[in-house]
């Protein structure tokens, strides 16, 4: 469990550092616009969420850009630049609140965190969403059955409640479930706001 | 451990926020443009930068490892070993039991096969990337590699050949691809003394039909020469599309010590035939059918697995059963080279141990053969005369002229063994234009495209025998080097040098775009027609026939179904039927089991692979994903509890307490 715990900070890692150099790189670079090789440059530096073909099945960010009920969580994954953590090889299980989600939340809390100096808070937030791990609903239903709880990318864990034969993560409900190439996605209707 | 792990994760952040915020050397944006002094530097006309593609994929015969090998050009970086005549325990080719029908031949399964030349397909002449051809010199055989996926789909093996040296060359619509033997051998095989060599001993030049389509594979027929020894061979081309010429030495027939008893006659032959001749002939009902036991291995991308038909049957052609078809052209000295340029028109002999490289002209040969200026016959067969084919001879080139390819400006690029050197000559004026060493011994040298109408002629391959002190030592086996020169220019540029497996005897190679985006990327479960394959979590089971026990397994990230399996006893024969659910690009899971007697299994996305299994000891034994697939392989794993022979034990199987596909 350390071992994942380290990983994970290490993927969080890469993707931050990858997207502050190319940033440096773009900035670096706008000189040379001119000659036509920024796309080049910025091919180059970019991670694995750039990576689609036409055979493989959708990743979690894949499905999500799809839907238009996921575009506040799409900006936030954007934002706080863990798009490249969530297309990776997995497995991952992502518990996606919808658009009404974040409006539930007090006012002006998704301008604030979409800010360049929150990045570090919302991708907090982002992993607290990630269960690093494949968990299908029947799968949720037994670790329900057995008080387990749920370890999620952020190190804080999740109850997960069985309420006759509805699924309920960290108190709110699992509305559907969708199988992505990396892992799982459940919709749910709330923000899973880590305690502290 | 946790303080390695730490260690580890500092210094690969370092590392990375190093690489990944250094701004690219400013050369890697003007690459091709690039002709000031400072710009213009060799390394940088080979570097390809991080997360850019190379321009040419090369296929470098893997040589003694049996294998053909995937390099970038310009980057000489090795992407991919293709096995195709030996076993590879990394991929599981030779051992899974779906693949160990493609090393079967009439001799039984050989696990090891000598790769040498591989050639690509073509269409009107030019390459068409489709399929990529090679011969296995030792068991003769020639395969047939899908540039699809990448993977060994048909060997056929060829009989009445030994050493099948002077093969797999395509011809310009891929008709045929061809198998020259390189020993004479009696045909049947008898017990006779090997001294009676002279006259009784055969060669074999056998045409092998491509189906259009599907690439398949079929013997069409064997033109049965003089037991000379058959070394190389190109196909006409343009003008003389429907020709194939085939160089030979030993037309002194000698049976030993050939390094002096081969090298008597000062001119061997190149034998040109007719092939298209030939069919009209077998039209007419020419040419007999002769006993000959060969095997046919075709791989069957629907079931992913291998069968072995052995065949009993070849169409013989003898020479007097086809008149105007065949002749020999002399050329000086054991030519190895017999390489036909771009036109159709010159056909360069490079006589090993002569002092010129020889040039024959189509043409040429055309109006001798009406003319009937021949020279004799060796065996029936009309040898026209030097004076009537040759267009004339590059003069002390250099020393040990062995393969020539072509750019579209009419020039040659000669390898010269004994001199260590690529020579560029024009073919028109017989001129040298350029010399450049290589380091050392070079065999044979490959442009992309050298084997068709339309070469690309930006880089040239040169491929050495000898390595000596061009890396760091190894211990007394070194790996063997390539080289690639920049030809772009008047001047041939060295500008990488770059090891290769096994020893690369021959080489093709094509632009990147031609191949690139029809690379397969993962097999679709709906399309796997696999008998024991599973296809769901929920298909995933275990049965028992008799002391067979078939596990149907199921991979996905990041475990087994089932996992927990009990019932097998000690005698049993256990088959894994491994199916990788995935249907992601690069997720491939392995598999390998405690105490089996064979290699792991390394799965693709979509396909089922078997592996068998004896288990000897009681106890309980694990198994494990052996490719590091995700954040928790390591935990990807299962047990198989093994119980005494006659033990009451019955067959079960669970993952996490349940039995997959049983609702609970």
């Amino acid at each position: 469990m350390k071992r994942l715990k380290l990983s994970i900070v290490l993927l969080s890692a890469l993707a931050l550092i990858f997207v502050s150099c190319n940033e440096g790189n773009k900035k670096q670079n706008s000189k040379s616009v001119a000659a036509g090789d920024t796309e080049t440059e910025v091919k180059k530096h970019h991670g694995q969420a750039s990576v689609s073909d036409d055979v493989s099945d959708a990743n979690a960010l894949q499905v999500a850009k799809s839907l238009d009920d996921f575009s506040t969580l799409v900006v936030a994954i954007e934002t706080a630049g863990v798009e490249d953590a969530v297309v990776n090889t997995g497995p991952l299980t992502i518990f996606a609140p919808v658009n009404a989600a974040f409006d539930k939340l007090p006012e002006g809390t998704v301008a604030t965190l979409l800010e360049p100096e929150s990045k570090g808070t919302l991708a907090f937030i982002l992993t607290n969403h990630v269960a690093p791990a494949n968990y299908p609903i029947k799968q949720l239903k037994k670790e329900a059955k057995k008080g387990r709880k749920l370890y999620m990318a952020s190190g804080k864990y999740l109850v997960v409640e069985n309420k006759d034969g509805e699924i309920y993560v960290g108190g709110t409900k699992i509305l559907q479930s969708v199988k992505v190439s990396n892992g799982w996605v459940h919709v749910v209707a709330d923000v899973l706001v880590p305690a502290e | 451990m946790k303080q390695i792990l730490k260690t580890t994760i500092t210094i690969l952040s370092v590392a990375i926020i190093m690489a990944g915020c250094n701004p690219a050397p400013s050369g890697s944006k003007s690459k091709n443009s690039s002709k000031g002094a400072l710009s213009g530097t060799q390394a940088e006309k080979a570097f390809v930068a991080p997360g850019e593609h190379d321009e040419y994929y090369g296929f470098l015969s893997g040589g003694f490892s049996g294998q053909l090998a995937v390099y970038g050009l310009p980057s000489g970086r090795l992407f991919r070993v293709i096995p195709v005549f030996s076993q590879d325990p990394e991929k599981g080719y030779g051992y899974s039991e779906e693949t160990k029908p493609m090393l079967m031949t009439s001799h039984g399964f050989v696990p090891w096969g000598d790769s040498h030349h591989p050639d690509i397909s073509q269409t009107n002449g030019e390459l068409d990337g489709r399929w990529v051809f090679i011969n296995e010199n030792n068991t003769p055989r020639i395969a047939r590699v899908s540039l699809t996926t990448f993977e060994t789909e048909e060997i056929i093996e060829i009989p009445n050949s030994a050493g099948n040296h002077s093969s797999a060359f395509i011809t310009e619509n891929s008709e045929y691809v061809v198998a020259g033997t390189r020993f004479g051998v009696p045909i049947p095989q008898k017990d006779i003394p090997i001294s009676d060599y002279k006259g009784n001993f055969k060669g074999s030049l056998t045409f092998v039909k491509i189906d259009p389509e599907s690439g398949h594979m079929n013997i069409a027929f064997q033109v049965r020469m003089p037991g000379f020894n058959f070394d190389l061979a190109h196909p006409g081309r343009d003008k003389s599309h429907g020709w194939m010429f085939f160089s030979s030495y030993n037309t002194e027939e000698a049976n030993s010590l050939l390094e002096v008893n081969a090298s008597q006659n000062d001119k061997d032959f190149i034998a040109a035939i007719n092939w298209k001749k030939i069919e009209e002939y077998i039209a007419q009902g020419k040419g007999h059918e002769e006993r000959a036991e060969y095997a046919h291995n075709t791989w069957d991308d629907a079931t992913h697995t291998a069968t072995t038909v052995m065949e009993d049957e070849v169409l013989i052609i003898n020479p007097e059963d086809v008149p105007g078809a065949i002749f020999f052209m002399p050329t000086p000295k054991s030519p190895h080279g017999c390489d036909v340029d771009p036109t159709g028109e010159y056909i360069i002999g490079s006589g090993k141990l002569a002092a010129t490289i020889t040039v024959h002209s189509f043409t040429k040969m055309l109006k001798a053969i009406e003319d009937k200026a021949f020279d004799g016959e060796s065996y029936g067969i009309p040898i026209l005369k030097y004076d009537a084919v040759n267009y004339g001879s590059l003069e002390q080139p250099g020393l040990g002229p062995l393969h020539t390819e072509f750019d579209t400006r009419g020039n040659g690029y000669t390898t010269f063994f004994i001199s260590s050197e690529v020579v560029k000559w024009n073919i028109k004026n017989l001129e040298v234009v350029d010399r450049k060493s290589t380091f050392y011994s070079v065999g044979h040298l490959m442009i992309p495209g050298g084997n068709s109408r339309k070469p690309f002629d930006k880089y040239l391959v040169a491929m050495n025998k000898i390595t000596k002190d061009r890396y760091i030592p190894t211990g007394p086996e070194v790996c063997q080097s390539a080289q690639i020169y920049d030809i772009s220019g008047d001047k041939m540029e060295l500008i990488l040098d770059f090891p290769t497996i096994g020893e690369p005897h021959y080489a093709a190679g094509c632009p990147t775009e031609l191949l690139a985006d029809k690379s397969v990327k993962i097999y679709k479960l709906a399309d796997n027609k696999h008998p024991y394959a599973a296809l769901s979590e929920a298909d995933s089971r275990v049965e028992r026939k008799g002391n067979e026990v078939h596990i149907y397994l199921t991979m996905i990230r990041s475990h087994f179904s089932p996992d927990n399996i009990e019932g097998v006893k000690v005698g049993d024969k256990v088959f894994f039927h491994v199916t990788n659910l995935e249907q992601d690009y690069d997720v491939p899971h392995g598999i390998a089991m405690i105490g089996a007697n064979t290699s792991e299994l390394l799965t693709m996305p979509g396909r089922t692979e078997t592996f068998v299994w004896n288990p000897k000891k009681v106890g309980v034994w694990p198994f494990y994903c052996t490719d590091f697939c995700s954040a928790l392989h390591q935990e990807m794993q299962g047990y198989v509890r093994v119980s005494p022979k006659g033990s009451n034990v019955p067959i079960s199987y669970t993952l996490d307490e349940e039995v997959p596909g049983e609702e609970e």
